[in-house]
C-alpha cells in the first residue's frame, strides 16, 4: 500500500488538534500563539494534501479506501468510519487546505483588534470549520459526509454569529442555521432512501449498484431530488439562498472561507460525488439545471443594485454557485468542479480584497462612501482587479475557462440555457466592474478622518492576496478546452475515473468547432462591452442617490426576504401564538392541572378510611381476607 | 366420627372469634377472641392430621404419618404463648397510660 495515502487521516486530524488547543486554551494563549497554531495546523494539512495529490496523479492510481474503525454495525447495515482518497477528494483537499491556509494567515492580521480569548475562539472555530469540511470531502460513505455536512453548518452558525453581542448578527447566524436545517432534512431523507434501496451508504457499494439500474428509475429521481434539497440549503440555491448574503454578518475572512473554500461547495461536491445517480435521473438533472440557472440570474440582478461591498460579493457567489449547478444539471461534472476550483481562488481573493478595503476604511462597507482608493491601496487594487477580470470571464484568466466550459455544455444541452446563462455572465461582468469602479476609481467620498487613515494592509494580508491573484490568473490553464489545444484539458483527464460511470452512461455530444468559436466571440464581445460600460458609467458619476422604480426592487432583493417573512415566518408565529394561547393554556395545562386536582381529591376521600379506630382497621382486614377468599375460589 | 363435625365446630369457633374481635371494645376480650381463632385452626389441623393418618395406614400399615400437623399445633401453641405474654404486657402499659382497656380510645395512630 502507498504509505502517504494511509496517512490521509492526518489531513483532518491537524485542524482538529488546532481546534482543541485553541478552543480549550483560549484564556491562556497569547494572540500571536493562537494565530500561529491555527495557521500552522492548516499548513500541515496542506502539505499532506499536496503529497496525497501527487500520489493520485499517477496513471495507475485507483480510488483507495482507508478504513479507520468500525462505526455502525447493526442489523446488516455496516457503516465503517472510512476515508476515500480519489481524484475528486484529493482536488478538494488541495483547495480547502490551500485557500484555507491563506485565509487563516490573513485572519491573523485582520482580526488583530479582537481580545485575545475571542481571537483564540475565532481560530478554534475556523479550524473546526476546516476539519468539518475535510471530513465531508474525505468520507467514504454518505454518513461521514453527513457528519461533515452538519459540522460546517454548525461552524457557519458559530462564525456568522461571532460578534454575538450584536442581535442582528445573531439573527443572521440563526437564519443560516435554520435554512441549513431545512436542507439537511432533505439530505437525511435521501440517505434513508439510499439505505432502503441499496442497503448501504458506502460509495463503492452504492454507485456500482446504481449504475446497473434503469435510467429514469423513479426511486433514483426521489433520492436525487432529496439530496438536491440538501444541496440547495448548503450551497445557497433557490429557495434557500437568503442566508448566504446575510452571512456577511461574520468577519470578512469567514465570508471568504464560507464562500470560497468550504461550506457552499459542499452541495456541488455531493452532487459531483453522486454523479452516477444524477446521470441516471434525467428529470432531476433538469430541475438542478433550471434551479441553478434561475438562481444565477436572480442573484446577478440583485447584485447590480447592492451598495454593501460584501453583499455584492455574496450575491455574486450565489450567482456563481448557480452556474455550478447549471453545469451539474447538464452533466458537465468536470466543468462544475473546475468552476468550484477557480471560483475558490478568485472569490477568496475578492473577499480578502474587500476585507483589506474594509480594514483600511475602518469598517466602512458602503461603496457609496468609498472611491478613489486605487492610489492608496495599490496591492489591494491590482489584486482586486485580477479577481474582477477572472470572475467576469476574460481569457486567459481562470474564470473564463471554467465558465466557458459550463456554458458550452449548457448550449449543447439546450440553447435557451446558454442564452440565459450568458445574460447572467453579462450581469456578472457589469456588477463586478461597477463595484470596482465605485471602490477604486473616481474621487474619495468618505469622511476626512477616514481619508487620513487610509493605508495599505500589512504583509499577512497582502501576501495571501498576491498568491490568490496569481492562482486566479493561472488556475484556468489546467482546463484548456479542446478548441484551443487538443488533449490539453488536464483536469478532465485527471478527474475522468471519478466520472467514468456517468460518461459511459450518456452519449457525449460535441459541438462543432465553428459553433464554439461563434459562441466564444459573441460572449466575449458582450462581456467586454459590459465591463467598459460599467467602468465608464460608475468611475465618473457613481450612483449615490436614492433608487426608484425597478432599481429599488432590485436593491431590496426582489423583496424575497419580506415574502418569506410574510408567507412563512408570520403564519408560523401566529400559529405559535395560537398554540400557546389555546392548546397550551386550556388543553395541556388543563390536562396537567386536572391530573393533579384529581389526585388531590381522591386523596382527600381516601384519607377518611384512616380513622384511627383499631376496630375499623380490623374490619377492613377481614373484608380484604374475605375478598381474597372469593377471588381464590372463583378465579384460581 | 366424620370430619365434617370437626369442620363445623372449627368454623363456628373461628366465626365467634372474628365477631368478637370486630364488635368488642375491651382489649382483653379481643385478645381472647384472637386466641379462640387460633385454637379453631389448631383443632382443624389435628382433625385433618388424624384423617390423613387413617387413610395412609389403611393403605400401608407400616407407614409413619400423621404427626407433622400435630407438630404444627405445638408450634402454634408456643408462638401463641409468646404472643400472649407480649400482648398482655402491651395491655398493661395501655392501662397505665390511659386508665382504660377500651380500644376506641387508642386512636392516636391517626395523627
Amino acid at each position: 500500500m502507498n504509505s502517504i495515502i494511509d496517512l490521509v487521516y492526518l489531513v483532518p486530524l491537524f485542524p482538529l488538534i488546532g481546534f482543541l488547543i485553541n478552543g480549550l486554551g483560549r484564556n491562556y494563549l497569547s494572540k500571536s500563539l493562537s494565530g500561529i497554531i491555527g495557521s500552522t495546523v492548516i499548513l500541515a494539512s496542506f502539505i499532506v494534501s499536496v503529497l496525497i495529490f501527487n500520489e493520485t496523479r499517477a496513471e495507475a492510481f485507483t480510488a483507495t479506501t482507508v478504513n479507520l474503525f468500525e462505526f455502525i454495525n447493526v442489523a446488516g447495515l455496516n457503516i465503517p468510519f472510512a476515508f476515500q482518497v480519489d481524484q475528486l477528494s484529493a482536488l478538494f483537499l488541495l483547495v480547502i487546505t490551500g485557500v484555507g491556509f491563506l485565509i487563516h494567515l490573513y485572519s491573523t492580521s485582520y482580526m488583530h483588534e479582537e481580545a485575545s480569548h475571542h481571537f483564540a475562539r475565532y481560530f478554534a472555530y475556523l479550524n473546526l470549520f476546516v476539519f468539518s469540511m475535510l471530513l465531508l470531502v474525505l468520507g467514504a460513505n454518505y454518513l461521514i459526509m453527513f457528519i461533515g455536512w452538519e459540522g460546517v453548518g454548525l461552524c457557519s452558525y458559530l462564525l456568522i454569529g461571532y460578534w454575538f453581542k450584536n442581535t442582528e448578527y445573531g439573527n443572521a447566524a440563526r437564519k443560516a442555521f435554520v435554512m441549513n436545517r431545512i436542507g439537511d432534512l432533505g439530505f437525511l431523507l435521501g440517505l434513508f432512501f439510499i439505505i432502503q434501496q441499496f442497503g448501504s451508504l458506502t460509495y463503492s457499494e452504492v454507485f456500482p449498484q446504481a449504475a446497473g439500474m434503469f435510467k429514469g428509475d423513479s426511486i433514483l429521481v426521489v433520492i436525487t431530488l432529496l439530496l438536491f434539497v440538501g444541496a440547495t440549503g448548503k450551497s445557497a440555491q433557490i429557495p434557500l439562498y437568503t442566508w448566504l448574503p446575510d452571512a456577511m454578518a461574520g468577519p470578512t475572512p469567514v465570508s471568504a472561507l464560507i464562500h470560497a473554500a468550504t461550506m457552499v461547495t459542499a452541495g456541488i461536491y455531493m452532487i459531483a460525488r453522486s454523479n452516477i445517480l444524477y446521470t441516471l435521473a434525467p428529470a432531476t438533472q433538469v430541475v438542478v439545471a433550471v434551479v441553478g440557472l434561475a438562481t444565477a440570474i436572480l442573484a446577478a440582478t440583485i447584485a447590480i443594485k447592492q451598495n454593501d461591498i460584501k453583499k455584492v460579493l455574496a450575491y455574486s457567489t450565489v450567482s456563481q454557485l448557480g452556474y455550478m449547478f447549471l453545469g451539474l444539471g447538464v452533466g458537465a461534472y468536470t466543468g462544475a468542479v473546475f468552476h468550484v476550483m477557480t471560483h475558490a481562488f478568485f472569490k477568496a481573493l475578492l473577499f480578502l480584497g474587500a476585507g483589506s478595503v474594509i480594514h483600511a476604511m475602518h469598517h466602512e462597507q458602503d461603496i457609496r462612501k468609498m472611491g478613489g482608493l486605487a492610489k492608496k491601496l495599490p496591492i489591494t487594487r491590482w489584486t482586486f482587479w485580477v479577481g474582477c477580470i477572472a470572475i467576469a470571464g476574460i481569457p486567459p484568466f481562470s474564470g473564463f475557462f471554467s465558465k466557458d466550459e459550463i456554458l458550452v455544455h449548457a448550449f449543447a444541452a439546450n440553447p435557451v440555457f446558454y442564452i440565459i446563462g450568458l445574460a447572467g455572465a453579462l450581469m456578472t461582468a457589469f456588477y463586478m466592474f461597477r463595484l470596482y469602479a465605485m471602490t477604486f476609481k473616481g474621487t474619495f467620498r468618505g469622511t476626512h478622518e477616514q481619508e487620513h487613515h487610509l493605508h495599505e494592509s500589512p504583509w499577512q494580508m497582502t501576501v495571501p492576496l498576491i498568491i490568490l491573484a496569481f492562482l486566479a490568473v493561472v488556475a484556468g490553464f489546467v482546463g484548456i478546452p479542446e478548441l484551443f489545444a487538443a488533449d490539453a484539458h488536464k483536469l478532465e483527464h485527471y478527474l475522468a475515473p471519478v466520472f467514468k460511470a456517468s460518461t459511459d452512461a450518456v452519449e457525449a455530444h460535441h459541438l462543432e468547432h465553428k459553433t464554439e468559436y461563434i459562441l466564444l466571440a459573441v460572449s466575449l464581445t458582450l462581456i467586454a462591452s459590459a465591463i467598459i460600460f460599467a467602468l465608464k458609467r460608475f468611475s465618473k458619476n457613481p450612483e449615490t442617490g436614492e433608487l426608484e422604480g425597478f432599481g429599488k426592487v432590485l436593491a431590496n432583493k426582489w423583496y424575497v426576504d419580506e415574502l418569506y417573512h410574510n408567507i412563512i415566518t408570520k403564519p408560523l408565529n401566529s400559529l405559535g401564538v395560537f398554540f400557546n394561547r389555546f392548546v397550551e393554556k386550556s388543553g395541556i395545562d388543563g390536562l396537567v392541572n386536572g391530573v393533579g386536582k384529581g389526585v388531590q381529591w381522591s386523596g382527600r376521600q381516601l384519607r377518611l378510611l384512616q380513622s384511627g379506630q383499631v376496630g375499623s382497621y380490623v374490619l377492613w382486614m377481614v373484608i380484604g381476607i374475605l375478598l381474597l377468599f372469593v377471588i381464590t375460589i372463583k378465579f384460581l | 366420627m366424620p370430619i365434617n363435625y370437626y369442620i363445623y365446630l372449627a368454623v363456628a369457633l373461628f366465626s365467634i372469634g372474628v365477631a368478637g374481635v370486630l364488635t368488642r371494645r375491651n382489649a382483653i376480650i379481643i385478645f381472647m377472641c384472637v386466641e379462640l381463632m387460633l385454637n379453631a385452626v389448631n383443632l382443624l389441623l389435628v382433625a385433618f392430621s388424624k384423617m390423613h393418618a387413617q387413610t395412609a395406614l389403611a393403605a400401608n400399615p407400616s407407614a409413619i404419618t400423621g404427626v407433622e400437623a400435630q407438630l404444627f399445633v405445638f408450634f402454634i401453641m408456643v408462638v401463641a404463648a409468646a404472643e400472649v405474654s407480649v400482648g398482655l404486657a402491651i395491655i398493661v402499659m395501655m392501662y397505665r397510660n390511659i386508665h382504660s382497656v377500651d380500644v376506641n380510645f387508642l386512636n392516636r395512630l391517626k395523627h
